[in-house]
């Protein structure tokens, strides 16, 4: 094939940043946008009057206009700003909405932007309401209810659900269980200490990560994420305006060659417990059919591990170990960074971090350096295919495959 | 005089014996809790109310230590499978918590307790899934 013809309805990543992810005191959101928004604009060597569209993730701040707080610090052109919120997947689907500008032939060249400012944040949620003594018990809202149900019906917490379905992996799955999820957060802690972008660089013994605090059985503190600061960027554009630019900008694109979102089906269960695999399955395999490409093909995989047991269930989602091998797949050493498939080398979110809206985006700079070759102590060896994939409750999930230059 | 007892959520029902009813779809029978607008499953707008099994097992579950101001903690949250099919979450009681004292697949049953009362003394009855009696 060409690189004219390769070039022509395609979609190329031009330019990406990140910033370091942790806390940014003294920093607002707009200020983390426009340093990995100028980041990826420099990166791609073009401005912000190149662009025909901006496509801004933010969660929190999600009735800002943060896409045109950005423009106003960094050039007001005029073009269409998309704000988007999709729960964990918002900067995923920011990064969608671009890719779409593009395919439709609207946009050449469009930025996908994810940005949050979570500080110390908790992702418990707050007092419920009627925990105390109650005036007179009326049922209300859609199920009826005359108190809240908050731990007395279970759990609707994220570490909880993530817990739960990590054990609903092990009940099908004999040799799963709390060894092999502490494993995934020891593996995640190490790779961080290689990216100086991550939010926490210090490696944990597999002893220290079973006995910090339990957040949430099978999950302790230390196989969560935790909340904090940042955001990532990518310019993108169609094959046709990047045949138009110079050899350099051409080597180092890297092509974006499926991308794919999708919600969750109809399953039984899924009233009281989200099913987080169906779609994960659905998104995954319609990405491999779009790309041309089969999970055996991938170089390294960055997956949303908010909580270790959400990886191991991934592995499988993901199809990158055998039906029902997730266990045997982390205990095998498959998923570090000098294994067969190494999955979250930046760390995931678990140790790189997890500003919400800024996530989805991230993972695809991740993925975008190594294959570019410039991913300095991390970088995975020729590094030639990669996957991100990113899930929000709700659920949305999507997943990105990228393939290096060809030139 | 007021009702006396009150069940936590409408989808609990406490006479003659406290069991679960579910809305069930007349087109395709998928069961939800919630009052509904229509069927996720089939789009269908018709639902009649199905009760459900109060024994099953338990399919997952999770030891919360960290919640929400006002929740007490630790508590187990279960995630179960009547024997209808039906799943059902809601907490494993009568079991410490302890991962070492709870078994994936273990039988359960169903049970009510009373998690408060309101000014007129109006109790609310919650309920909750413990070991089934071998
Ligand atoms: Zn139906």
């Amino acid at each position: 094939m060409s690189e004219e013809t390769s070039m022509s309805d395609s979609v190329w990543i031009l330019g990406t940043s990140m910033t370091r992810f942790g806390r940014h005191e003294g920093l607002d959101v707009v200020d983390l946008a426009s340093e990995a928004a100028l980041g990826a604009l420099d990166d791609g060597g073009v401005t912000v009057y190149d662009l025909d569209a901006l496509a801004c993730g933010t969660l929190f701040a999600a009735n800002a206009g943060v896409g045109q707080q950005l423009l106003g610090q960094i050039g007001q052109t005029g073009i269409s700003v998309y704000n988007v919120a999709n729960a964990c997947a918002t900067g995923a689907t920011a990064l969608r909405v671009a890719v779409m500008a593009i395919r439709s032939g609207e946009a050449s060249m469009a930025m996908a932007l994810g940005v949050e400012k979570m500080g110390k944040m908790g992702l418990l949620g707050s007092t419920p309401k009627g925990a105390g003594r109650a005036k007179v018990f009326e049922p209300s809202g859609r199920f009826g209810s005359v108190r809240s149900v908050d731990g007395i019906l279970g759990t609707k917490t994220m570490p909880g659900v993530f817990g739960q379905a990590g054990m609903r992996y092990a009940h099908d799955h004999p040799g799963v269980g709390f060894e092999q999820f502490a494993k995934i957060a020891h593996k995640n802690h190490l790779h961080s200490v290689l990216n100086p972008l991550a939010q926490y660089r210090k490696p944990f013994s597999l002893a220290e990560i079973k006995a910090s605090p339990m957040v949430a059985y099978p999950n302790t503190l230390l196989m969560c994420c935790p909340t904090g600061d940042g955001a990532a960027a990518a310019v993108l554009v169609s094959g046709e305006r990047l045949s138009t630019l110079s050899t350099d900008q051409r080597r180092r694109a890297v092509k974006l060659s499926a991308s794919v979102l999708t919600s969750d089906p109809y399953v039984e269960g899924g009233q009281v417990q989200p099913d987080v695999n169906t779609l994960t399955r659905n998104a995954a395999d319609a990405a491999y059919e779009q790309a041309g490409v089969d999970p055996g093909d991938l170089d390294l995989v960055e997956l949303h591990d908010c909580f270790a047991s959400a990886e191991l269930i991934h592995y499988d989602n993901l199809r990158l170990c055998e039906p029902g091998g997730a266990g045997d797949f982390i205990d095998s050493g498959a998923p570090c960074r000098d294994g067969a498939v190494p999955v979250n080398v930046s760390g995931g979110l678990i140790s790189k971090g997890h500003p919400i809206g800024a996530t989805g985006v991230a993972n695809v700079y991740e993925i975008a350096t190594h294959l570019r070759g410039e991913a300095g102590d991390r970088q995975i060896p020729d590094a030639r295919v990669g996957l991100a994939h990113v899930i929000g409750l709700g659920s949305s999930c999507a997943v990105h495959i990228l393939e290096r230059s060809a030139a | 005089m007021a009702a006396e007892r009150i069940p936590l959520v409408a989808y609990l029902v406490l006479e003659p014996e406290p069991h679960l009813v579910a809305q069930k779809c007349e087109t395709c029978g998928a069961r939800f809790f919630d009052r509904r607008n229509g069927c996720g499953s089939c789009g269908g707008r018709s639902f009649e109310p199905a009760p459900v099994a109060t024994a099953g097992h338990l399919r997952a579950y999770s030891i919360v230590h960290r919640a929400a101001p006002g929740v007490a903690v630790p508590f187990v949250s279960a995630i179960v499978e009547a024997a209808d099919g039906t799943t059902v979450r809601a907490n494993l009681v009568e079991v410490p918590a302890d991962p070492a004292a709870i078994r994936l697949g273990m039988p359960l049953r169903l049970v009510t307790y009373p998690v408060g009362a309101d000014s007129e003394g109006t109790e609310c009855i919650a309920f909750g899934f413990a070991p089934a009696a071998r």
